[in-house]
């Protein structure tokens, strides 16, 4: 390298023109791009609605690429539905879309019809509230992986917990455990959710299965929280039961648990899943305190 | 003899050496094939045949135009360096930003006749199918504008890595920014994603660093039919105008340090 | 004012990959070319002749010193009006005829058509390709790329033109040719500088040299006065020596080399050669030849650069030197 100090008039001319133009442009260049995003609405968007094709003809086309494409369609759609449910989107109209052509791309992509199955079928704001999508992408699935039992498990699951379609979930559950490998306790569920369907039991021991189920951190996720509403609602169901026998023994409300503590209903005052302690609400039954993280409406 | 004629002369010699390139003609030949089988290929499925034609004949004319502009990006000018040519040019009263500059209209001006070509050969095929021209057909040639813009860029890309590195080493550098390139709004999502700050800072910085050509994609809006909005065309261009200016001024400050051992 | 000038002129160059070293190629290079001539930049391979070109024509930078050319700083390119330069072993755009190389050059320099047409024209009937006017560069054999070459460098009618290695890969008959055409140049008031390992082109061509060896000066100086220095030894021969004389020789000779019948000694001007020559006559010795060494650009370059030891490849790698010597 030569030393910065020998060069000559015109060449440091030349230098300093170009750096001007480098940094001058490339400031430049960081508004003009805020401005195009926003005229075209957040960049990938766009390139989504492109993708709405089908994805056997994308299979052929890709040279031998699918199963690389296949996980960018993955991972499109999971980053589509994270986005949406930062926006707090009522609607999803491309997750369904975009999960299709990943599955078509590659069949075997179980953890595309597993997530899609959950969120897929889950009411918006948590998920895309199409169900009948999602037994569509299980059903795909199913006939692409008859050995894989699982996929019966979210087909069951989709009946009973968004269609409320008990006989059907049951038997899903059935089909599924016939399919070797598959655990015992999916004809404990059959059983269980012929005889019945609708129970918080029945229902947490669902959501139980796919939280143990190793997988998708965002399933899980969501199993947890429907689990901690699950049992947040048996809580408060047990513990209005003690306030009524409060009321009926002391001909009065309780204005609070320690009342009930007193009274030695309780022996401390009960806290929900999420660690908030319960309250007793202004007519009298049991509810969640406001610092609680629980939400109720995933219990249905 | 000024700088602009000295540039001019470089510019038209490196245009009539890349038309003496064999690889060009190859390219040239294979796009204009495709988009002859785009015909075969429509006439099968219902409906939807001028879409496909549009789809594939544009995309025929961006995959085979983005293989030009990097070989004949990387082969005039790394090839020069390596092959010593330069050493003439060079001992000659040429100031080295000169020779990128004129090298690289030169590449310029050899893409859009080659683009040109390619688009003829769409319009044949177009007229072929419909036996008509209607406005809407015009949309396809904005689109290919957006194209050529983007070959712009990569030319400049493939310029730069050329100045500081070996000719194969551009070509899959040169590849591999545009290919990064065409994704940058999905790594800037991932950074947010992390919750790492580092890696949000970093994404954030590469999103308007690295050329973003993801802001030329309108092929498939031109398929449906659908107006590529005139704001587009303007900011496309002025952004592609911007980029160039970047990436030869950092050509030319990296050849002008660059040392011919 | 001086063709080249070139001041403390120092070159480094970073070796190895991960950790880099600096490998010095030239050494504090003070050079002084006056106006007119031949100038010779002798030295054995990676003396560091090709990097003192380079960084006269701006190819690489130096690290230390200075130069100019034809009294302008070698910063400022617009002294390449007036240069022209061959690099070695050249290459050139090998899809264009020589007219067409030739014309593109002349562009660069702004010569009008007509100009361009008629200079291109004279110079390739000055090196001889004009019967070559179709034939791509691609086709051209080394010697007619080095003509095309040299070519090049005279496109501009330049004052001062650098030539490196301009013989090197040439038959003989070309490295006549060449040999001429600088000639030819010198009556014309340019000022050559050219480089070489062989030393004969240099002994044949040049009015001054100068040696590097390592990338230092090693020595510098006129032609004739290299040549003329004084007689500095003697070769005697003998045939049929006894055993005694070989003895005798052995002791007073620098050198003694028995080839067949015959004993070949070089006696130092110290020892008096015409005394031992009477010597050897009194015992009865078969002299065959008595001649006076004289100098030859080959011994000065020896006695500069060292010992064959120090530069081994100067006499193994290059046998044909020296060996057009009077």
């Amino acid at each position: 390298m030569s030393a910065s100090g020998e060069k000559s008039g015109d060449f440091k001319w030349r230098t300093f023109t170009a750096w001007l133009l480098l940094a001058a442009c490339l400031l430049a260049v960081w508004p003009l791009q805020n401005s195009i995003d926003r005229e075209r609405g957040s960049g990938p968007d766009v390139m989504l609605t492109l993708l709405t094709g089908s994805g056997k003809r994308l299979r052929q086309l890709c040279l031998g690429y699918d199963g690389l494409l296949a996980d960018i369609y993955w991972t499109r759609a999971v980053q589509y539905f994270g986005r949406s449910r930062l926006k707090h989107a009522d609607v999803m109209p491309l997750l369904g879309p975009l999960l299709n052509l990943a599955t078509d791309l590659d069949p075997h992509l179980l953890i595309a019809y597993r997530f899609g199955a959950i969120f897929l079928a889950e009411r918006a704001p948590l998920g895309a509230g199409e169900p009948q999508a999602a037994l569509q992408l299980l059903r795909k699935g199913i006939v692409a992986n008859p050995g894989y039992w699982r996929l019966w498990q979210d087909l069951g699951f989709v009946y009973y917990w968004d269609l409320r379609n008990y006989p059907a979930a049951s038997r899903a559950f059935l089909a599924g455990s016939e399919q070797p490998g598959a655990m015992i306790w999916m004809k404990t569920l059959a059983a269980a959710v012929a005889a019945q369907g609708g129970e918080d039991r029945t229902s947490a021991m669902l959501w139980e299965q796919i939280y143990l189920h190793p997988g998708n951190d965002e399933v899980r996720r969501s199993a947890a929280d429907h689990l901690a509403a699950l049992r947040a609602q048996t809580e408060l169901r047990q513990l209005n039961v003690l306030i009524e026998r409060y009321r009926q023994r002391q001909g009065r409300w309780p204005d609070s648990f320690a009342a009930l503590i007193v009274a030695g209903y309780l022996r401390e005052i009960p806290r929900d899943p999420s660690g908030a302690p319960y309250v007793i609400g202004k007519d009298g039954k049991a509810a969640l305190s406001k610092a609680s993280k629980v939400d109720l409406s995933l219990a249905h | 003899m000024n700088s602009i004629s000295r540039v001019a002369t470089i510019a038209v010699h490196s245009f009539k050496e890349s038309v003496r390139e064999k690889v060009l003609y190859n390219l040239v030949g294979f796009a204009l094939l495709l988009i002859a089988a785009a015909i075969l290929f429509g006439s099968i499925s219902v409906g939807i045949q001028k879409t496909i034609l549009i789809n594939l004949g544009l995309s025929s004319i961006s995959v085979f135009g983005l293989l030009m502009a990097i070989f004949i990006g990387v082969g005039l000018v790394a090839k020069e360096i390596e092959r010593r040519t330069l050493y003439n040019i060079l001992s000659k009263p040429v100031a080295r930003a000169e020779f990128i500059v004129g090298k690289y209209l030169g590449l310029l001006v050899t893409l859009v006749i080659n683009t040109a070509i390619m688009a003829l050969g769409f319009y044949a095929a177009l007229y072929y199918v419909t036996r008509q021209f209607v406005r809407a057909d015009a949309i396809a040639l904005e689109a290919i504008y957006l194209i050529l813009l983007q070959f712009a860029i990569v030319v400049g890309v493939a310029i730069f890595f050329s100045c500081i590195s070996t000719p194969v080493l551009s070509a899959v550098f040169t590849f591999c920014v545009y290919v990064i390139g065409n994704y940058l709004a999905d790594i800037r999502w991932f950074g947010r994603e992390n919750g790492s700050v580092l890696m949000e800072k970093l994404t954030h910085a590469l999103y308007f660093l690295l050329p973003n050509f993801a802001n030329f994609q309108a092929t498939s809006l031109a398929a449906h039919g659908m107006r590529i909005p005139g704001y587009l065309l303007v900011s496309d261009s002025l952004y592609a105008l911007l980029y160039v200016t970047v990436l030869v001024s950092a050509a030319v400050l990296a050849f002008e340090e660059r040392e011919f051992k | 004012m001086w063709a080249v000038e070139t001041i403390g002129l120092t070159k480094d160059y970073s070796a190895g990959f991960w950790r880099k070293r600096p490998l010095r190629a030239l050494d504090g290079l003070s050079l002084r070319v006056e106006k007119g001539g031949i100038f010779g930049l002798l030295g054995p391979n990676g003396a560091g002749k090709t990097t003192t070109l380079k960084i006269l024509l701006r190819l690489v930078f130096p690290t230390a010193g200075s130069a100019q050319l034809l009294g302008r700083d070698i910063r400022d390119i617009s002294v390449h009006r007036l240069i022209g330069y061959l690099p070695e072993n050249p290459y050139f755009y090998d899809h264009l005829t020589a007219p067409e190389f030739l014309n593109y050059m002349a562009e660069i320099f702004g010569m009008g058509r007509d100009a361009r047409c008629r200079r291109v024209g004279t110079l390739l009937e000055r090196v001889g390709l004009a019967s070559f006017q179709k034939l791509p560069l691609r086709k051209f054999s080394k010697g007619m790329t080095q003509r095309a070459g040299i070519a090049q460098a005279l496109i501009n009618d330049p004052e001062l033109i650098f030539l490196d290695e301009p013989m090197s890969g040439l038959d003989p008959l070309g490295r006549r040719e060449v040999r001429d055409l600088i000639l030819g140049l010198r009556e014309e008031g340019k000022t050559i500088f050219f480089s070489t390992h062989i030393l004969g082109d240099a002994e044949t061509l040049c009015d001054r040299v100068a040696i590097l060896h390592r990338g230092r000066l090693e020595g510098l100086g006129g032609m004739q006065e290299i040549l003329s220095r004084e007689v500095s030894s003697a070769e005697i021969v003998l045939e049929h020596p006894s055993p005694e004389l070989v003895e005798l020789a052995k002791s007073l000779a620098s050198s003694v080399v028995r080839t067949g019948e015959r004993v070949r000694m070089v006696i130092p001007e110290a020892a008096q050669p015409e005394r031992v020559l009477a010597q050897f006559l009194e015992r009865g010795a078969k002299v065959v030849s008595f001649n006076e060494v004289r100098n030859s650009l080959e011994d000065y370059f020896m006695e500069r650069v060292g010992s064959p030891a120090r530069a081994p490849d100067v006499r193994s790698a290059h046998p044909p030197a020296g060996g057009e010597n009077p």
